[in-house]
């Protein structure tokens, strides 16, 4: 018989008894994150290959929500923060090896680029908004009036329309910039868990994959979700089918790993092989999440009459609870006693 | 120089005065606690081993909550001690999930805490507070590079363990078996 117990007692709050330092909010952040990444990549994928008559909605719609998504991802990372008035110590210094470091430095990047590209969009995706109505009418500081009330998207100072014309100019940059920034977003929401060998669940390079994987799968469904083009939403619906299967090969290829590694890994598997995330996991994230909008895909491929929205959605859930588990399971595997 | 302290396990009661003088001493929020004590009995009655273990942060030398921590508040003191710099500390808690030890915590006022090797007194030529209060002199606390010093040679006379090597952090709080 071996027993173990810390007889001074210690309750540390967060840490004991089993360790609590993150909970929704990093997942919520997680999963906008990966969701913005993948919409971005999209739009910086098919932008440089001048794709931007067939993807209507990828490349203009979609694009608008993105800041929303990253600011409110990180609004989530702002309430999670214990020392608050301190967090633009975040930038007063680089520390490569601190993937939470260079990660806020890419959001600092990638959040004002997200924005100008919605800007510079604002004309196509609206380009008949009434006037009279009270919200819009805010825009008349910076916007020309027209005489018909609905708006022309004139800038009223030189210096904003110089500067669109500049930015419009640049576009294909602005572009490669998004995809290669969105690639880094999207991988680098797994790394951040990946790089705490402390927590032997997280501690696998498959979680960079996967949670690009699975970023681009929910925007995929994202696209789907509000398209109205046919041919749009039957692409992503394909790119779609395409990265659920890789998200499936990359969690047996995960648990494969587990199951092969050391003492630690093995019990960190054990919790998604019979222990208690077992349901939430195979039932919850693969099943409905993957296998079944997977399945409803293809059939709607087929011809059979099915929503794709319904698909989309389960898609969506399914990337949320997967980011929940993992944070989740992760801080429950450990290396100690 | 490297800071390390060494625990011996025979010779520990597990008072727990170590946990308290740390406590009194760094003024510890109450309900925290930046040391601990292990107790471990192997075996069935009456053939019973125990071993006691008073616990705290390491101060590892490949330390992953200094290299996990995105703006250097997490640092080495010089001699290897790792500590916390509060002003630069965002309460991210990034190094509460690198620590394998689950040796820091959330500060009641926000930034992340834990044991220090009561730099503050070894600045002062003193050793750390639960050191100085064992009252079975159990505990050593020394420079490793010197090998003069009294946890050097306790080192090199006694048969140690260390906890969890496999994390890979290199741990510097040995245990005399
Ligand atoms: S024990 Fe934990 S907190 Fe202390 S130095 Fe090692 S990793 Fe850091
Ligand atoms: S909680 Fe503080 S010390 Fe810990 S990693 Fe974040 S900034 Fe660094």
């Amino acid at each position: 018989m071996r027993e173990e117990i810390i007889i001074s007692g210690r309750m540390n709050k967060g840490v004991d008894p089993i360790l609590h330092a993150w909970g929704w909010e990093i997942a919520v952040y997680l999963f906008l994150g990966g969701l913005a990444a993948g919409l971005l990549i999209y739009a910086g994928f098919y932008a440089i290959r001048n794709k931007e008559k067939n993807f209507f909605t990828a490349l203009k719609i979609a694009p608008m929500f993105v800041p929303f998504f990253l600011i409110v991802g990180l609004m989530a990372l702002f309430i999670d923060l214990h020392h608050k008035l301190y967090f633009w110590r975040l930038y007063t210094t680089i520390h490569l090896n601190s993937p939470m470091s260079w990660g806020a430095w890419t959001l600092l990047v990638i959040t004002p680029l997200s924005i100008i590209y919605a800007v510079l969009n604002l004309k196509t995706v609206f380009p008949q908004f009434n006037f009279s109505n009270k919200y819009i009418q805010y825009l008349s500081f910076t916007i020309e009036k027209t005489e018909d009330k609905t708006i022309n998207w004139n800038w009223k100072f030189k210096w904003m329309r110089d500067l669109e014309t500049f930015l419009n100019k640049k576009k294909l940059i602005l572009m490669w910039a998004l995809l290669i920034y969105g690639i880094i977003l999207g991988i680098y929401t797994g790394i951040l868990l990946s790089a705490f060998n402390a927590r032997p669940f997280w501690n696998t390079s498959v979680l960079g994959m996967l949670f690009l994987v699975s970023g681009l799968s929910t925007a995929a469904a994202f696209i789907m979700l509000i398209s109205k083009d046919h041919e749009e939403i039957k692409w992503f619906s394909k790119i779609d089918l395409a990265m659920i299967g890789i998200e499936l090969f990359l969690i047996i290829h995960m648990f494969m790993g587990f199951l092969a590694s050391t003492q630690v890994q093995i019990e960190a598997a054990r919790m998604f092989l019979g222990g208690q995330y077992t349901f939430v996991f195979w039932g919850m994230v693969v099943f409905m999440g993957l296998l079944l909008p997977a399945l409803l895909e293809i059939m709607e491929l087929r011809g059979y009459k099915i929503n794709h929205r319904f698909a989309a959605v389960l898609i969506l859930l399914g990337g949320f609870i997967l980011r929940f588990v993992i944070v989740y399971a992760g801080q429950s595997s450990r290396y100690l006693y | 120089m490297r800071y390390a302290m060494a625990i011996d396990t025979l010779k520990c009661v597990g008072c727990s005065d170590c946990v308290v003088a740390c406590q009194t001493e760094n003024n510890v929020p109450i309900g925290y606690c930046r040391d601990w004590v292990v107790e471990v009995t192997e075996g069935t009655y009456p053939q019973l081993a125990l071993e006691n273990r008073s616990e705290r942060c390491c101060h590892c030398e490949n330390a992953a909550c200094v290299r996990c921590c995105p703006t250097g508040a997490s640092h080495k003191e010089e001699g290897g001690i790792v500590v916390v710099t509060h002003e630069k500390c965002i309460g991210c808690a990034a190094c509460i999930q690198s620590c394998p030890y689950d040796a820091r915590y959330t500060h009641p006022d926000g930034y992340v805490d834990k044991c220090t090797f009561c730099l503050h007194r070894v600045n002062e030529g003193l050793k750390p507070a639960c050191v100085s209060v064992c009252p079975t002199k159990c505990m050593y606390f020394g420079d490793l590079d010197n090998p003069e010093s009294e946890i050097s040679k306790v080192l090199k006379n006694r048969k140690w363990k260390l906890l969890i090597p496999e994390a890979g952090t290199d741990p510097k709080l040995y245990f005399l078996v």
